[in-house]
């Protein structure tokens, strides 16, 4: 049924008037007044020792305020890491010192190591190319499995190899699986590559810092998906400034995916340097130092065994990674390829053993953590390839060696051996749904017809699971996570009706404030008009997580729904007294107030009007006004699962790949806004059809970013998309909820890229190139050309 | 980007005058100049605008039956007004984006002559004449390698003549993250023969593939080229394809082209 208004109504995002008009509060728009601008001066070479920096002449140039060096931060921490993992002996990872300025060396390019904060954005240009730096190159470190030598160089001097964590799940399953994989009837073996992506976010990073010398407060403006988070980390680690003296703003954010959820040098840069020059400074990214200086994502490097018995039923998965942790432990960086990856291997299939084995490593290069998906896309993808390629060798059908396979709808909720209960799904479901919005059946016919234009079609399955709603805080504090993953809201009832809801979730371009505004209005049966979402300050939200992991509805939106909750208790004991009924008679239903079982009623006004003019209302009961505050930590992670189906096109002649169509059935639980969750889908899709066949952060032999500008990066444009085609009709709501969500941010970039790359040696294999099992990411044309050619 | 002035001539003598400047440059559409400024990788004094020149704007015909297309007209322009040569409309319209094709002049293109440029393939491939401020140049002698050209100190590219073959098509392999060329091929079909420039792939910038053209001018059809091959050697190796992929799709597109012309 359609609705107009409230939970399941695709209402129109009221965020893109101002969005789409320009009207949109970006941190580059906010102009401090008397502000001054940082230039940062950065590593060209991927890894040197620094035996000088002469900053005198720079220093003297018209404009110039301070030139700043690694000695202006003696006294500050190095950047955070908020998260420690402990290696398959019980040891900690090692934790290198990730300083603000380079110290002694720089290990990759685009490290900063000065900083030149001027009157203009120019002055601060012209004296950055005064600044002498003297550097003697040092041999970099970039291959993974050459940085575990034991000759080779290191990226810090101060640690005992290159070597993060070696890190084993479970370990205790290590020698059941090796029995496993060693009786096994069948075991398929794939080595693959997850390509390094840079997340390209619209907005480039920005950072603007006003410090108050009458106050001895500091306000940072930043780009940040968790403006709490980078009050806490840089306020209680980097530059010991307790919270009630630093505010962090961010405000509209053009996009993170990720990239904008680390506490980065730059903020901490731009904090410090205002109060030593005693002036607001602003830095604004440029795109080419975007490309060097956001933390990049994925880059891992596997080899996965599956084990079948003689029917096919999978008997144990082992995997062998390196990830790549860059130069620097980035804010969640270890986390990625262990807890949000290894946890995720046994898919949605019951396969009773799987051991995980990830070496995490340092190289000379930009650093490393979450892009969408973060982890589970890494793990979807070597499981849901070498599902694939065991359908071909065993020559059954794909689709039916993952139906098998799957945990059954009447299992749940079921125990993973990696540690993990999933509460609901229904991947027989979903599978069944995409195979019929595809037509499956069909697909011969269609490439019989490419056939006949000289096209090779080929038709990609792939299903996967991600583990959301980030996360259990006791539970991700035995992992290794040093904070906890709960999430706020405060619902501000104001005296003639109207809400403002403070959420601790930020928004960068999801939609919160008119989802986040349907919940509430549904919950009390007034419209969303009524209700306003703030997000993103912390002078006036409470203490909150932020977004990322596709959490916000799930943790965000609970929140919201239990100070909703207690609004709407105490709303009713207002009622009550204003009817002068028993408050366990009163009834809300569309914004009126009712005793049960007669036709007394009130409207949401009077009782909110009552709350802040108490002139008749049970003051010896209750305290005036309705502001109520919850935190709501989940119990576990969500799952959200689905089926995802890839149709390709490759011209044999050239191995460019035309992806034809793309369907995503997926399974969400609850669904608040239909739109906004088509529109996330879409979005997730696309970039995972960029990593698929287009996005290639590479480096050359020393160490320089060759794919540094939209001139070589391909990003994926509307051109390259079919039209999608997406459902989220299965729904097996959340169990631990109050709003049976899922989530939906992560979904199209986790379970597309399998699906596409499965698509490709799917039409390669039907066009007689049986000799391709595997092209590692992106999927171009060249490469494609070079398999059918090898 | 550092401080420069601007000079904003009328007339192609005026320019010429302007650009004797120390350290001057002149300004097409700037679709290459201004991002390289941008990144301070360029430090020109004064730049010359040669937008306003009357004289180097629009398309004619000539006695001859050339389409002369003036140095300072925009690859939208000549999309759109050169329709006597369709093959040659049509790579203009491929050109980039709108916002590249309302700045970009053909005269700033055939100056900086970019590997991986459209138009170098046209006028190579058409035989055209490249005409300056103070000569004539012909295709075969203008383009020298790899941003490399005939043309002097301060001379200004005021037309290019395009003899009209046959028939011709043009037809581009995108690089996908640029959307240059990783590989365009031109083939033109004129009375006395067949011309075929490739640009995109050479590390010589701009060539013809001779073999082709001989090929094709005693049989012009697809089949022609059937064993034809084109070594990988001396073609751009990077990171969207290797110089033996770049001669395979060579090929590729010059039998398209020869399809579609």
């Amino acid at each position: 049924m359609p609705k107009d208004g409230g939970i399941g109504a695709s209402s129109k995002r009221r965020e893109d008037v101002r969005f789409l008009t320009g009207a949109g509060n970006y941190t580059d728009d906010i102009n401090v007044n008397g502000q001054t601008y940082a230039w940062f001066i950065r590593s060209d070479v991927a890894h040197g020792k620094i035996n000088s920096i002469d900053t005198s002449a720079a220093q003297a140039m018209d404009g110039v305020l301070k030139v700043f060096t690694a000695a202006d931060f003696e006294s500050a921490g190095g950047i955070p890491c908020g998260w420690q993992v402990t290696d398959r002996h019980g040891q900690p990872m090692q934790e290198p010192k990730h300083p603000i300025l380079a110290e002694g060396k720089v290990r990759h390019v685009g490290d900063p190591i000065a900083c030149v904060v001027a009157e203009t954005l120019e002055q601060a240009r012209d004296a950055a190319e005064a600044v002498e730096i003297d550097i003697e190159e040092l041999e970099p470190v970039l291959d993974m499995k050459a940085a575990l030598a034991e000759d080779a160089p290191k990226v810090h001097d101060e640690l005992t190899s290159n070597l993060c964590y070696d890190w084993g799940f479970v370990e205790e399953n290590k020698e059941a699986v090796d029995e496993a994989i060693k009786n096994a009837a069948h075991v398929v073996t794939l080595e693959l590559t997850n390509n390094r992506l840079v997340a390209n976010p619209m907005e480039p990073r920005v950072a603007v810092a006003d410090y108050s010398r009458a106050r001895d407060e500091y306000t940072l403006y930043t780009t940040s998906q968790n403006p709490h988070v980078i009050r806490l980390l840089m306020g209680a680690f980097v530059l010991s400034i307790p919270e009630h003296k630093l505010r962090v703003v961010a405000p509209d954010v053009g996009g993170g995916f990720g990239s904008k959820i680390y506490h980065y040098a730059e903020e901490a840069f731009v904090t410090h340097a205002s109060k030593v020059v005693n002036r607001p400074v602003k830095w604004t990214s440029t795109r080419s130092e975007a490309f060097i200086s956001d933390a990049h994502g994925r880059d891992h490097k596997t080899k996965i065994e599956l084990a079948l018995d003689e029917n096919h039923m999978f008997t144990a998965v082992r995997t062998d990674t390196y990830a790549n942790m860059g130069a620097y432990l980035s804010t969640f960086a270890p986390s990625i390829p262990t807890w949000l990856h290894g946890t995720l291997m046994a898919g949605n299939y019951k396969t009773p053993v799987i051991y995980v084995n990830v070496k995490a490593v340092f190289t000379n290069t930009t650093p490393v953590d979450a892009y969408r998906g973060a982890g589970r896309p890494e793990a979807t993808y070597q499981l849901e390839r070498v599902i694939d390629k065991a359908a071909r060798e065993l020559g059954v059908d794909p689709a039916e060696l993952r139906r098998k396979n799957f945990i059954k709808p009447e299992e749940f909720p079921y125990d993973t051996p990696v540690a993990v209960t999933y509460d609901t799904g229904n991947y027989h479901a979903t599978l069944d749904k995409a195979l019929e919005m595809t037509d499956y059946a069909g697909f011969e016919k269609r490439a019989e017809e490419s056939k006949a234009r000289g096209k090779l079609r080929g038709y990609g399955l792939a299903h996967f699971i991600e583990a959301c709603g980030i996360a259990p805080s006791n539970l991700v504090g035995q992992l290794g996570a040093r904070a906890g993953l709960y999430e706020s809201a405060t619902v501000r009832v104001n005296a003639t009706g109207g809400i403002t809801v403070m959420t601790g979730s930020h928004s960068h371009g999801q939609g919160h404030e008119t989802s986040f505004a349907q919940v509430v209005a549904d919950m009390i049966g007034i419209d969303e008009g009524m209700i306003e979402i703030e997000h993103g300050d912390t002078a006036n939200t409470p203490m909150g997580m932020g977004t990322y992991g596709s959490r916000s509805i799930a943790v965000g939106g609970s929140a919201m729904v239990r100070a909703t909750e207690k609004i709407i208790n105490k709303a009713k004991k207002i009622a009550a007294h204003l009817m002068e009924a028993s408050e366990s008679d009163i009834e809300l239903k569309d914004g009126q107030f009712s005793v049960a079982g007669t036709d007394k009623s009130v409207a949401w006004g009077d009782v909110t009007l009552a709350a802040y003019v108490p002139h008749n209302y049970p003051l010896e009961e209750i305290e005036p006004g309705l502001e109520e505050t919850a935190f709501y930590d989940p119990s576990n992670f969500t799952y959200p699962s689905g089926a995802y189906v890839c149709e390709v096109e490759v011209d044999p002649e050239t191995g460019k790949v035309e992806v034809l169509g793309f369907t995503a059935a997926d399974d969400f639980g609850n669904v608040v806004n239909p739109m906004i969750v088509e529109g996330q889908v879409h979005g997730g899709v696309a970039q995972g059809i960029g990593q698929a066949l287009m996005e290639n952060c590479a480096y050359d032999e020393n160490g320089q970013l060759i794919s540094a500008s939209y001139m070589d990066y391909t990003m994926p444009r509307a051109d390259d998309m079919p039209m999608f085609d997406v459902d989220h009709s299965c729904q097996t709501p959340c169990t631990h909820n109050p709003l049976g969500v899922k989530g939906c941010g992560e979904a199209g970039a986790i379970g597309s890229p399998p699906a596409v790359v499965n698509a490709v040696i799917d039409a390669l294999h039907r066009g007689g190139y049986t000799n391709v099992e595997h092209i590692d990411m992106p999927v171009t044309p060249a490469r494609v050309w070079a398999a059918m050619n090898s | 980007m550092y401080n420069f002035d601007i000079e904003t001539p009328s007339t192609v003598k005026d320019a010429v005058a302007a650009l004797k400047q120390e350290d001057a440059q002149p300004l097409g559409g700037g679709q290459t100049l201004i991002p390289t400024m941008k990144q301070r990788l360029a430090m020109p004094s004064a730049l010359v605008s040669l937008k306003g020149i009357d004289e180097m704007r629009g398309i004619c015909e000539d006695d001859d039956g050339r389409l002369c297309i003036g140095g300072s007209t925009t690859h939208a322009e000549v999309a759109a007004g050169a329709g006597k040569y369709p093959a040659l409309a049509a790579l203009a319209g491929q050109i980039g984006d709108p916002a590249v094709r309302n700045r970009g002049t053909i005269g700033g293109s055939v100056a900086n002559n970019d590997p991986a440029a459209c138009y170098p393939a046209a006028v190579l491939a058409s035989g055209a004449t490249v005409t300056t401020d103070r000569r004539e140049i012909a295709a075969d002698d203008y383009f020298q390698g790899m941003f490399t050209t005939a043309l002097e100190e301060g001379e200004i590219v005021t037309e290019v003549k395009f003899p009209v073959p046959e028939k011709a098509a043009y037809m581009k392999f995108e690089q996908p993250a640029s959307r240059f060329a990783l590989v365009g091929v031109f083939v033109a079909k004129f009375a006395d023969g067949v011309r075929v420039a490739v640009t995109g792939a050479s590390e010589e910038g701009v060539f013809r593939w001779s073999e082709a053209e001989a090929a094709l001018t005693s049989d012009f059809s697809a089949g022609a080229l059937e064993g034809l091959s084109l070594s990988g050697d001396g073609m751009i190796s990077d990171l969207h394809g290797s110089g033996d992929y770049r001669a395979h799709i060579v090929k590729v597109m010059t039998k398209r082209a020869v399809e579609a012309a």
